[in-house]
């Protein structure tokens, strides 16, 4: 049962509670118009102490398309936080208004902390490089219904593996799950950490500096941009940004089922005429991403009927 | 041999590895305490071959938990009435509150005040305890 609950990191939910939530989705997806109303008069406060327009409109078009309203702040300065209120007394009075926060924060375990105070379900939308749930929910949820099941897949992913908060959460979330390969695609430097593989079967990854290579061998294509605010000199950024970058060529020995996934915003690691092609399915992602923030807000709130 | 006066109340932290005491004895806070203490170094030992020995005059209250993580063969006998009244083996706490302070900055710990933050063990080989808030590994 969901209701209630908070959701600070992708193993606070079990597979068959992720399954309930996927199932939810789809259904959401299947027939719209029988979800407009489900969260009238329910309120979503959206606590957002750092800037982020695309997670902030995935939340709100949710909350919206199921009939509930959005209360909130979408940086710091603007809201008693500047004022220098704790954390805790901050949710504990949004919890008198609302009935289902979220929040984006700059600092890795401020949602952890808030939820401790809490009545009222909590979504952790970002901390720090830490950890960010609901990507990872957007990721499986893609993945369910495109390739029609979480297990059996080899999944390449590629760029930024050594910063890429997103990548370690999926890589963390689709182990739980049989028969799952991965190929680490990245710049020595920029590699997937030991604590990651760690926590995998010896024979189940490896790792290569070549998207070439491996490009054949992959059911999902999970691609990542490379900042350059991760490194110390701006020749290093140069001469690594445009190694991985994904185009038509690229692709020519690739899976005719393959899936091109991406978090976005994009930079320029997928060239833009990789979009015609019907594998790329990063467009796709960010509607599931509102789909499944749907069914999540239902879940949370207890407004399914069989949450 | 040298020799130091048996304590009447107080505490013993026996096998202690050699040259290990005085590490120990910063990390309790002693070498500043107002209490009657002994560092005792290189003492024969069965067990250990040479171990070193503290001893704290009334005083039964300790912090077992950073001892624990110390070292957790040490031995910490509570004495009372000159006699050896509870004989305590330590080992190493699964989870410990207020010891550690978490090293990265960018952890919510840094900008709240929160007090006695848990960390919880994740590797007994390295002694490695992770924060509660952003998971960032630490070490004695
Ligand atoms: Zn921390």
């Amino acid at each position: 049962m969901l209701k209630g609950r908070h959701l600070i990191e992708p193993r606070n939910f079990s597979l068959e509670e992720l399954d309930e939530l996927f199932s939810l989705a789809e259904k959401i997806i299947e027939n719209q118009e029988d979800y407009l109303e489900v969260c009238k008069g329910k309120l979503l406060a959206s606590l957002f102490y750092e800037p982020s327009t695309r997670t902030r409109f995935s939340f709100e078009a949710a909350m919206a398309r199921l009939g509930g309203r959005v209360i909130g702040f979408s940086e710091a300065n603007s809201s008693s936080v500047a004022k220098g209120e704790s954390i805790g007394d901050t949710i504990r009075t949004v919890g008198c208004y609302a009935d289902i926060a979220v929040m984006r924060h700059p600092k890795e375990g401020a949602p952890f902390l808030a939820s401790k105070w809490s009545n009222i379900p909590l979504i952790n939308a970002g901390d720090g490089g830490h950890q960010h749930p609901t990507q990872t929910l957007t990721d499986l949820l893609t993945i369910k219904i495109l390739k029609k099941d979480l297990s059996n897949h080899t999944i390449g992913l590629c760029g930024d593996l050594k910063f890429g908060r997103t990548v370690h959460s999926l890589v963390k979330a689709m182990k739980r799950y049989s028969n799952i390969k991965f190929i680490f695609i990245s710049p020595e430097e920029l590699q997937i950490p030991d604590y990651i593989k760690d926590e995998l079967e010896e024979n189940q990854y490896y790792e290569t500096i070549s998207l070439d290579e491996a490009i054949d061998k992959l059911d999902i294509l999970y691609m990542t941009r490379v900042q350059r605010e991760r490194f110390f000199n701006e020749e290093d950024y140069l001469r690594l940004k445009d190694s991985y970058i994904l185009n038509n060529d690229k692709l020519i020995n690739a899976k005719k089922d393959l899936i091109i996934m991406h978090p976005l915003p994009r930079v320029n690691e997928i060239a833009v005429e990789v979009d015609e092609d019907s594998r790329a399915v990063y467009f796709q992602q960010a509607k599931f991403g509102m789909f499944v923030r749907m069914a999540l807000i239902m879940k949370l709130l207890g407004v399914d009927k069989n949450a | 041999m040298l020799k130091i006066d048996s304590i009447k109340r107080g505490i013993v932290i026996d096998h202690i590895k050699a040259n290990c005491g005085y590490r120990i004895f910063k990390e309790l806070g002693l070498h500043k305490s107002d209490h009657r203490v002994a560092l005792i170094r290189n003492v024969p030992s069965k067990k250990l071959g040479k171990k070193d020995l503290i001893k704290i005059e009334n005083k039964i209250d300790l912090d077992l938990n950073i001892l624990g993580i110390m070292d957790p063969g040490l031995t910490v006998n509570i004495v009372e009435g000159e006699e050896i009244k509870e004989k305590i083996k330590l080992s190493l706490p699964q989870k410990v509150n207020g010891i550690f302070e978490c090293k990265n900055p960018r952890c919510v710990t840094t900008i709240e005040n929160i007090e006695n933050v848990e960390f919880i063990l994740v590797d007994k080989e390295k002694k490695e305890y992770k924060c509660e808030y952003c998971d960032t590994k630490t070490s004695l």
